[in-house]
């Protein structure tokens, strides 16, 4: 089945919020092989003007990947998750995420393109805290192989 | 200006401002898929790598963007809340041996210098070929 062409331009409502937990912070910096103390230890966090521990950069995708789940059940938009490559990330921050936040993400397809028989879907989740202060937006071009 | 250990006004295009080697192991993709919540078995299991045609067990995609922006966020002081914007290109594999494990080198070099601050340029290798395209990484200096 191809990729939806319809689906530039579509948003799925906003996932459930997430709650970023202090250790779970922890478990993604140890992760992602960080050694900040900012990332670890809250007395540093905050005396660096921060109210608990600071999530590294690309922890935002575990918020995004709620999004992301949305538009890969979606069965209208045709994309076949085992043929599915990661092929560009961004984040744009206007903040860091900090534990304690409660994170909403809405995501919207940006663009479908062909290439080939292949398809380039480009996805971008904007996530805000729960004041609806935007935090990040986290755009993934998805490339979905074609039929061989 | 200071921020971290360097003087942001003495910065110039082209200067390397880190340069860091990982190895990853087996052990380090188990760790980040149960951090990350990305169980793809291809990141674990090589009979579930093969038989989608890959040549083994690979890193995460998201894995080798997640350190290769660490040595920035060292040389920034550790504070990640100077990373405005990180972008990259999955470009090639890095595949991890249940044995050897991989290593991966990452060099960050100042692309742009701006009002905004700087665009930190990375070029992340393995087994000397890059393995990330256009991975840049907007940073304040201020």
């Amino acid at each position: 089945m191809p990729v939806n062409a319809e689906l530039a331009g579509r948003s799925y409502p906003a996932a459930a919020p997430y709650l970023v937990g202090r250790e779970k912070v922890r478990e993604f910096a140890r992760a992602v092989l960080a050694t900040s103390p900012l990332n670890f230890d809250p007395e540093a966090a905050r005396a660096a003007g921060y109210a608990d521990v600071v999530a590294p950069p690309t922890f935002a995708v575990v918020v995004q990947e709620h999004t992301l789940a949305q538009l890969l059940a979606d069965p209208d938009a045709g994309i076949d998750f085992a043929r599915v490559v990661h092929g560009d990330q961004r984040f744009r921050f206007t903040r860091p995420i900090v534990a304690g936040d409660e994170l909403t993400g809405t995501l919207t397809v940006t663009s479908v393109k062909t290439l080939g028989g292949h398809s380039m879907v480009t996805a971008e989740t904007s996530i805000v805290d729960a004041g609806g202060a935007h935090v990040v937006t986290a755009i993934s071009s998805l490339v979905v192989r074609g039929d061989e | 200006m200071s921020v971290g250990g360097f003087d942001a006004e003495k910065l110039s295009v082209g200067d390397i401002v880190a340069e860091q080697s990982y190895h990853l192991t087996r052990d380090s993709l188990v760790r980040y898929a149960g951090a990350s919540g990305d169980f793809n078995p291809i990141h674990y299991r090589d009979d579930a790598a093969t038989s989608v045609g890959l040549a083994g067990v690979l890193a995460h995609g998201m894995l080798t963007m997640g350190f290769a922006v660490q040595p920035v966020i060292d040389w920034l002081g550790g504070d990640s809340g100077k990373v405005l914007d990180y972008q990259v290109r999955f470009t090639r594999p890095v595949f991890v041996d249940a044995e050897a494990g991989a290593d991966v080198n990452v060099v960050a070099k100042v692309g742009v210098l701006d009002q905004a601050g700087a665009r930190i340029d990375l070029t992340v290798t393995f087994r000397d070929e890059t393995v990330l395209g256009k991975a840049q990484v907007r940073v304040a200096l201020a």
